[in-house]
């Protein structure tokens, strides 16, 4: 498997790296940690002439907290690796269902190279990493040859590799506000192996106070050509006691947005089924982490 | 003698021979990554080839323009069938006795099928070129279900023989039919089934899957125009083989024909068959004169290079009420694909697949195979297996399992009740094996008392009550099984590939300074020849196996034998090594009896020396026998030490093992998590521990892999929709379980020193194993039986189908 | 198309190179530099069989052009021995421990073991499982390497030990 010829280009800072994309055109491509591009381009699906390397670009990189009025936030450079997101132990303590996520994506090579900003940015719907950040309801900073703009996560993603990115524009930052202290978060992944993406993942992240849920947002990973953010099934949990009927209303909800398509991990009968296994566990698990933190704060 | 004098036993320890956990000589260059692979050789001016291959499963080709390709710098040229034509080069004979298209010939049969082969400077040049060929095709129906394959209208595939009645094997029926092999009594089996008291029914699926080793195939072939000699270095598992069928159909002697198989990473049957690369490499260099390099790429290995299994077993078990199984029936469709490329032996069209009455004394029984062309790659290769023995020992343990749920009794009941008996052997089978030793009884209840079965029942019994109480949604399955393998293939009075009886060899000097070169005609991919065939010569022949060299796989230095599948190795080439041993100890006696001045007959053979009988302290060591084998006029003997043996085996050997397995099964994901696997088998005499016990969990290994989702699926109209390792399952580290391993010895009566085969017995035995774990799981639901794979969706499927998802 | 230069750092030698920017890093390590310990056994990044260290990172080089790598350390399985020229001791249990059978996987095998032991010296069974995860073997089941693995690890914790 051999890649179609190209011209490699390695810039030093995001503004070169824009103009380098204005320069090309749609010949060119960028490339972050290569692990969705490089095979593509080796079984000849993708065939870039130009190939803008992103890892000189120290703005790029590296994850900071900011504790600002109205809630503070993280900031993850967009060349930020799997690997490193689970070593940070200050994203582990403000965001903790990161490293849990990032522990279940691909393996540990992958993780080393593969970069937060290139999962989320490329739109496969297999991807981890954009249920999780429509759950986290973070934004993605997109800089381009008109400056800088944001998008919600939320509103990023179109269809499968279709995304509300520009032609021209670099997705360079994602921008998490930070959760509730205390709250409950859990990944539930499916797959049929290391290093397979999801049959069926959830991401669910709540509060509890005095029993009831407070606030709650549920994504779901590969059920439809976009990650799925169910507001309903968040809706439904939110101001719950979380029991039966409120899981099982979530459940309904989020069930009623997905639409898996049928392939080697399973009929779509089957991943409708798992899709709401997962929520469920992911709830529960969720709800559960919230309660003990809660406890822990009040003792 | 004085008290340093070693002891006998001393003497023997340092020889490292049988029995010895001698750690292997192969590993100092493999853990330096000096390993020498097929694609690691690099050759002054070598070019490398690369295939345009067919998107279409069934397509007429109605041009190939190459005009574009060759115009491309770097491009040295561009083969098609019609290239190949003048050298009647454009088909091949395949080791089953049919033929294949080595580049497309018209139409194409399967996804992936080699149509162009493009020769270029580098790799890089080559996959250019490959994308700048123009093929035109026109599609045509497809077909990829082997029973819808003898439909009356079923389209033509092989019109190449669409008129030909008889085939290799016998009569064909149909166009699409390869051939009916038939095995047993069937009005007699046909008899008990219709009095029978219980007659269990089923059909048994074993889906296509794939050996998919590490390396893909791959050669370097390398024509001296000067000299006339054709060298081919590749991934053989039959070097010999390979050279004759090379000499065969390119016309060139056999003595210019050099084959060399390198380091081989891994083959489990998968490099047993000869591929359009091979020949298009040879092609290529002869047009050329350059050398020119082909290695697939893992896609075109999982497509177009050789799958196994894909038979579906239709079976019928009879018992009595009590249990005793009276007649076992058997019709199989077995799907090959596009051209028959079975490699097994050329009596056996369905390999040894009469081995399905298993380990159990059946009275009658009736087997009967049907061949079938499908719109899939050719293949049906023995996947670390002897061939087609997982297949008939998957088919036998399922349906003892199925009988059981029939009879309502335990599968271990009924298999102790059922089992060969030990003062049986040797035993003739209803399929007219004579099975050459065992003891079923002994291993099977050793296994049972190590994993303590009544009490892994009990404990399924509680955690069934507390599924249906609701405290968990999972179950727990026990699987059982045992296998009787039948490795060794084969004497030749019966087993012969392409007409080459499978012999195997061995030659061995002694050098003068006592050590030794020895050469063996099967060849090494993992399974440690260097390190035990040493052993065995180092216990034949008294001299330490760190000063043995063993060499295999270079048709010019090697003897011929057919080489390593089938489990063959040990119980062929390894007996051939123990009788040359024994030529050698034999003039050795002679040699010792001579410096010693006494006759052959007062000499007795003492681990490493001959000494006078009744006096220890008067003998040679073989060192000094080898020098003065060298060095002094023997009267009546020739100088030197020197031995060859080809060894004809007089039976195959019948190795057998019992495995218990022990697993959770998740009833709303499908998940399954394997607690407990325990594996004894019965190899007879064991030559290294240590290798053994690695052959078992790489074994188990791929059984864990077949059973949970290894599989070559196609959609309908032809496409492999697991073509790459995100699909195709190969366990990682974490999903491969954790082994216990076991052994009884019952040594092979007819094998010089007792050894039986074992590097396959782990996956024949395994995948049953856990198939009737999974089976088991849900039993006490009613199910009977599901096909494999048994990965997540299709588990889901069976608890749904069982009404567990409420 | 036009050929880069390229300057790494391969097992402690300068190296540099012309170099078509699409070649990948496994070709250039096998090709140019004749290191054939890294093997190819996948294409897609699944199996590990060309498992490089690079910048202190397991990385599998079938799956990263030549100028990604450009500037950066490497090293393989042909630079892992000590710099006495003895074995390093994860060649050694994988021989001890009977690690391997028929070697393919083994060059990227140990390499991906040795930045696991650096990152943990002391993992468990199931840590060393997880670590190994992007490692395919077709050939041991994995039991013998993961005990390859856990006695390297003993070995190198006592010897920190006795030099303290």
């Amino acid at each position: 498997m051999i890649p179609a010829p190209f011209e490699y280009h390695r810039p030093a800072s995001l503004a070169e790296a824009t103009g380098l994309l204005a320069e090309l055109g749609e010949d060119a491509h960028v490339l972050a940690g290569g692990h969705s591009l490089i095979p593509m381009m080796k079984l000849r699906l993708a065939a870039p002439e130009h190939l803008i390397d992103l890892q000189d670009i120290a703005e790029l990189k590296g994850i900071a907290r900011t504790d600002g009025e109205g809630g503070g936030e993280i900031v993850i450079g967009a060349m930020t690796t799997q690997h490193e997101l689970i070593a940070s132990d200050e994203l582990a303590r403000a965001v903790p269902l990161i490293r849990e996520a990032a522990l279940q994506i691909a393996d540990p090579q992958v993780r080393y190279l593969g970069t937060i900003g290139g999962n989320v940015a490329n739109g496969d719907p297999g991807n981890d990493m954009p249920g999780l950040m429509q759950c986290l309801d973070a934004a993605f900073e997109l800089d381009g040859p008109n400056g800088r703009r944001r998008v919600a996560a939320r509103e990023f993603y179109r269809s499968a590799y279709v995304t509300a990115r520009e032609d021209g524009e670099i997705l360079s930052r994602i921008r998490i506000p930070l959760p509730a202290p205390g709250h409950g978060f859990a990944y539930e992944k499916l797959k049929r192996k290391i290093g397979d993406y999801a049959t069926a993942a959830a991401a669910v992240l709540l509060t509890v106070s005095g029993g009831r849920c407070g606030s709650a947002s549920v994504a779901l990973t590969n059920l439809a050509d976009t990650p799925v953010f169910a507001a309903d099934a968040g809706a439904a949990l939110a101001g719950s006691d979380l029991g039966a009927a409120a899981v099982d209303a979530a459940v309904a909800a989020a069930l009623a947005a997905i639409d898996p398509a049928a392939d080697n991990r399973g009929p779509v009968a089957f991943k409708q089924h798992v899709a709401g296994v997962m929520l469920r566990r992911a709830i529960a698990r969720a709800t559960e982490r919230a309660t003990e933190r809660a406890a822990e704060q009040t003792v | 003698m004085n008290d340093q004098t070693p002891t006998a036993t001393e003497r023997a320890e340092k020889l490292q021979g049988l029995g010895c956990a001698r750690k292997r000589v192969e590993d100092a260059r493999f853990t330096q990554g000096k390993g020498n692979y097929v694609d690691d050789i690099k050759m002054p001016g070598m070019l490398f080839g690369d295939f345009v291959r067919s998107p279409y499963a069934h397509a007429r080709v109605i041009s190939v323009d190459k005009e574009a390709a060759l115009a491309l710098p770097g491009v040295v040229a561009v083969l098609t069938a019609a290239d190949l034509e003048p050298l009647n080069l454009h088909w091949m004979p395949t080791l089953a006795g049919d033929k294949q298209m080595v580049l497309a010939v018209g139409k194409v049969l399967f996804q992936g099928q080699e149509v162009a082969f493009v020769v270029a400077e580098d790799r890089y040049i080559a996959a250019d070129a490959v994308e700048l060929v123009e093929v035109e095709y026109e599609e045509l129906p497809v077909v990829v279900d082997p029973f819808k394959a003898l439909d009356p209208d079923a389209p033509v595939l092989r019109e190449d023989i669409a008129d030909q009645k008889e085939g290799a094997h016998g009569p064909r029926r149909h166009p699409n039919h390869i051939f009916t092999w038939e095995q047993g009594d069937e009005a007699a089996t046909n008899a008990v089934l219709a009095g029978a008291d219980v007659v269990a029914e089923a059909m048994i699926q074993y889906h296509r899957c794939h050996p998919c080793p590490l390396e893909t195939c791959g050669c370097v072939a390398s024509m001296d125009k000067i000299n006339g000699k054709l060298t081919v270095w590749g991934t053989f598992q039959a070097p010999h083989a390979v050279r004759t069928i090379a000499s065969l159909i390119s016309g060139i002697a056999e003595h210019n024909i050099r084959i060399v198989s390198p380091d081989i990473g891994g083959g489990f049957g998968n490099k047993v068959g000869v591929y359009p690369g091979y020949i298009c490499s040879i092609v290529a260099s002869i047009v050329t004169g350059v050398p020119v390099k082909w290695v697939e790429d893992r896609i075109e290995n999982l497509t177009a290079t050789a799958f196994a299994r894909d038979y579906w077993m239709q079976g019928k078990i009879a018992a009595t009420r009590d249990g005793k199984i009276t007649a076992l029936w058997c019709h199989t469709t077995a799907d090959h694909g596009g051209f028959d490329a079975c490699a097994d032996p050329t009596k056996f069209p369905a390999g040894f697949m009469n081995i399905c009455t298993g380990s159990y004394d059946i009275p009658v029984a009736w087997l009967s195979v049907d061949g079938v062309y499908t719109n899939k790659a050719p293949g049906g290769v023995a996947y670390r297996c002897s061939f087609r023995v997982t297949e008939a020992s998957y088919f036998i343990e399922r349906m003892i399992d199925i009988l059981a749920i029939k009879l309502d009794m335990d599968p271990v009941e009924l298999r102790l009740k059922n089992f060969i008996r030990a003062d049986q052997f040797p035993y003739h089978s209803a399929l007219g094996w004579e099975y050459d030793s065992g003891d079923y009884h002994t291993a099977m209840e050793k296994v049972l008392k190590a994993v303590d079965y009544d009490g892994l029942r009990r404990e399924q019994a509680e955690r069934l009550a507390a599924f249906k109480r609701g405290e968990t949604r999972k179950l727990m399955g026990i699987g059982v099984s045992h296998f009787t393998e039948i490795v060794g293939a084969g004497p030749v009075k019966n087993c012969d590939i392409l007409g080459l009886g499978m012999f195997d060899s061995c030659a061995i000097r002694i050098h003068p300074t006592g050590s030794v070169t020895a050469r063996l005609g099967t060849i090494s991919q993992g399974q440690g020849h260097a390190t035990t065939f040493a052993q065995i010569l180092a216990s034949e022949i008294g001299i330490p196996a760190d000063s043995i060299t063993v060499e295999e796989g270079d048709t010019d230095t090697a003897p011929y034998g057919l080489g390593t599948y089938g489990s063959r190795s040990t119980p062929v080439a390894g007996a051939a090594a123990a009788m040359a041993g024994r030529k050698i100890r034999a003039k050795a006696q002679m040699i010792a009896a001579w410096m010693l001045e006494v006759h052959d007959d007062d000499l007795e053979w003492d681990v490493d020396r001959f000494a006078v009988k009744g006096a220890p302290e008067r003998f040679k060591t073989m060192t000094e026998i080898a020098f003065a084998a060298y060095n002094q006029a023997v009267p009546g003997l020739e100088p030197g030490l020197e031995a060859v043996s080809y060894y004809d085996p007089p039976n195959m050997t019948y190795p057998f093992g019992a495995y218990v397995s022990v697993l959770d099964i998740d009833v709303d994901t499908g998940e399954v998590e394997i607690r407990r696997f325990y594996a004894l088998d019965d190899c007879g005499t064991r030559i290294n521990p240590m290798i053994i016990e690695g052959q078992v969990h790489g074994g188990l290994t791929e059984a864990v892999a077949i059973v949970l989702g290894q599989e070559i699926a196609y959609d309908e109209d032809g496409n492999v929709t697991t073509g790459t390792l995100m699909d195709f399952f190969l366990p990682t580290a974490v999903e491969a379980p954790h082994y216990e391993t076991d052994h009884t010895t019952t040594p092979s009566p007819h094998h010089p020193i007792g050894a039986k085969g074992v590097g396959e017995s782990p996956n024949v035995g395994g995948v049953s194993c856990l198939s009737n774990a999974v089976n088991d799981a849900f039993r006490a639901f009613g199910h009977v039986h599901a096909q494999m794979p048994h990965d997540h969706w299709r588990i889901w499927k069976i608890a749904e189908g069982l009404g567990l998802h409420g | 198309m036009a050929k880069m230069h390229v300057k790494m750092t391969v097992n402690g030698k300068a190296v540099e190179a012309l170099a078509e920017p699409r070649t990948l890093l496994i070709h250039f390590l096998r090709e140019e530099l004749n290191l054939t310990g890294p093997h190819i056994g996948c294409d897609t990044s699944h199996c590990g069989a060309c498992t490089v260290d690079l910048d202190g990172k397991s990385v599998k080089s079938c799956t990263l052009f030549v100028g990604q790598a450009n500037g950066a350390e490497i090293t393989t399985i042909e630079g892992i021995a000590n710099a006495d020229g003895s074995l390093h001791v994860l060649q050694e249990m994988f021989r001890e421990h009977h690690g391997l059978q028929c070697g393919f996987c083994t060059p990227g095998m140990i390499v991906r073991a040795r930045r696991l032991l650096a990152e943990n010296p002391d993992p468990t069974e199931a840590e060393v499982r997880f670590g190994i995860s992007g490692n395919l073997c077709r050939c041991t089941g994995y039991q013998n390497i993961v005990k390859a693995i856990l006695a390297a690890a003993a070995t190198l914790n006592a010897e920190k030990e006795a030099a303290q």
